[in-house]
């Protein structure tokens, strides 16, 4: 961190202006998104859209909740997500696990080749996979939501990383305590490596619920709709439905924002590990 | 464990324990992977050499030529140049406001936190909460900035700036973030030092700060340029793909391949869309391999 400790105060000052200033800039779509949720779309538009709401809904977030439909779209989302980040974080740890403490043949190649997914995203393998999906009869269905999702190898090197770290003592030690590898993983590796294993599964959690293209591919039933996927329909209604749209879109941004708030070390522990996206 | 002789049968079941044990426990992980990345890589060369008919139901076999016909066409040449301009337009800029915003926030300021957590908050949004947000910031009739002409959704020459807007502005928090951790990793020392050699805060920033923590700068700009080549939510909610088929990147263009009849063609631009990840993940698993960090 650069020394500022005996800075002249008006260069203090100069930097908190500087920063308020940023933060104004930062914050304005958020202001404003606020702003237009909260007024009746109409009487906005004819006050000539200025900075403040105008005719001011209170109830608009409850509004948007039953006009939106957002219930449905709020368990599809949550329930994609928790099997999404259980099956991770399980697959992953597993996988793990065997690239660090087990020796067996091809090891490598098979490491190699685990890696390699990772230069696949769901863009580039869409079409096949939404055909295996369709000859499956599984669009709209959770299987087909969450299916490409069920492993990572992004989870798999990290987890692997964290494991690496142990050391060796501890194995030998819990070796001569009669620990088989069950008994190490779970009393031993998945302890140690917690901040690790939190920090990805927060990861998990924000790509799982923020994921919009594939949804978007399997889905062709409004109740199957993620939250994400949703909005695009909420958003695209009558402008004087707007309000809705932007009601819907904070409410979808609030569970990640809790998460940056109570999980901020983690969060950026995992962001900084390995961009993922949102 | 055993008492008599087989020192060595015991060594050798063992490690045909952890053979066994290593195999189920990649076995899981192992069946996603072959399914969904692997076998589809596979069928996308496949359907590259085909044509199907319009129900799915026959192909009929074209060849290795229906590769270059696809891949020297106007339709991919244009997606690709859209998706290159995309890149162009976010990530730079990008880049920039992200260290400009960690660069202010890594000082010692009383309630420094809060502004740290600000700058953060994007991270909050998913890219489709971004759309919807700057669909009502820049919309062409409604939007708070419907009269700056240089962003409008309405027209085919500047609707892509609109949509690379809600894409820096979302991304924004995860630039910041890595920076800031970027900046603080960072000796004190090394400022304390430049700065009793007389250098001034602008020359510190680009002699010293810029080359230490290039190899973050790198990582980032790496993780952007996937992001800008993946994107598809932004086009798809803010315009899309149009006007006059101005937005239509590549992703866009595999996304709306999905009828059988244009699966070929799909196929065949998804190839492509593969050598470039093929290219740039490559050069951020070669940086990721270095810089994970873990434990406390």
């Amino acid at each position: 961190m650069a020394t500022e400790l005996n800075q002249p105060t008006w260069k203090k000052v100069a930097w908190y202006l500087a920063l308020s200033l940023l933060s104004v800039v930062v914050l304005f779509p958020v202001y404003m998104a606020l702003v237009r949720a909260l007024s009746t779309p109409v009487s906005y538009v004819k006050a000539g859209q200025p900075l403040h709401p105008v005719d001011i809904q209170w109830d608009i977030f409850r509004r948007a909740w039953n006009l939106g439909d957002l219930g449905p779209k709020f368990l599809v989302s949550t329930v994609v997500t928790v099997i999404i980040v259980s099956a991770q974080l399980l697959t992953a740890l597993l996988a793990a696990y065997a690239f660090t403490f087990l020796i067996f043949p091809f090891k490598r190649v098979l490491f190699a080749l685990f890696m390699a997914t990772l230069m696949l995203p769901i863009e580039v393998t869409l079409i096949p996979n939404v055909q295996t999906i369709r000859d499956l009869h599984l669009l709209n269905s959770y299987p087909g939501l969450v299916g490409p999702f069920l492993a990572t190898a992004f989870g798999t090197f990290l987890i692997r990383q964290g494991f690496m770290g142990i050391p060796r003592d501890l194995r030998d030690a819990s070796q001569l305590d009669g620990f088989g590898h069950l008994a190490f993983l779970r009393r031993v590796a998945i302890p140690v490596t917690r901040p690790v294993i939190a920090s990805f599964a927060v990861i998990s959690f924000l790509s799982a619920w923020n994921q919009y293209t594939w949804p978007r591919a399997v889905v062709t039933q409004g109740r199957w709709e993620t939250i994400q996927i949703g909005l695009k329909s909420l958003s695209a209604a009558k402008v004087e439905e707007s309000n809705i749209g932007l009601a819907a879109a904070i409410l979808a941004a609030l569970p990640i924002l809790v998460l940056l708030i109570f999980l901020q070390r983690q969060l950026i522990r995992g962001l900084t590990a390995g961009a993922v996206k949102g | 464990m055993s008492t008599d002789d087989p020192h060595v049968r015991h060594l050798g079941t063992r490690k045909t324990r952890d053979t066994v044990l290593a195999y189920a426990f990649l076995v899981p992980s192992a069946v996603i992977f072959v399914a969904f990345f692997f076998y589809p890589l596979y069928r996308l060369f496949y359907l590259g050499l085909y044509q199907q008919n319009r129900f799915g139901t026959a192909e009929r076999y074209i060849g290795p030529s229906q590769y270059t016909k696809v891949l020297t066409s106007k339709d991919f040449l244009d997606g690709l140049s859209i998706s290159g301009r995309y890149v162009l337009l976010t990530v730079p800029i990008g880049l920039v406001l992200g260290v400009m915003l960690a660069v202010s926030a890594n000082r010692r300021l009383r309630g420094i936190k809060i502004f740290q957590t600000i700058f953060a908050s994007t991270v909050a949004t998913s890219v489709a909460v971004a759309s919807v947000v700057f669909f009502v910031l820049i919309n062409p009739q409604v939007g708070y900035f419907r009269d700056v002409s240089f962003l409008s959704l309405s027209n085919p020459n500047t609707a892509l700036r609109g949509v690379a807007l809600s894409s820096v502005w979302q991304n924004l928090g995860l630039t910041f973030i890595i920076t800031l951790a970027g900046l603080q990793a960072v000796p004190e020392e090394i400022y304390e030092a430049a700065t009793l050699d007389g250098y001034g805060p602008i020359r510190r920033f680009f002699r010293v700060t810029l080359p230490l923590i290039s190899p973050t700068m790198m990582f980032l700009m790496v993780v952007l340029v996937v992001f800008a080549f993946q994107a598809f939510a932004q086009i798809d909610i803010l315009t899309g793909g149009g006007p006059a088929a101005s937005t239509q990147t590549l992703v866009w263009k595999i996304f709306n391949s999905q009828q059988p009849l244009d699966q070929g063609t799909g196929s065949v631009m998804a190839i492509g869309l593969f050598g470039i990840t093929l290219v740039v993940t490559a050069v951020q698993f070669s940086i990721l391999n270095r810089r994970v960090h873990y434990g406390n």
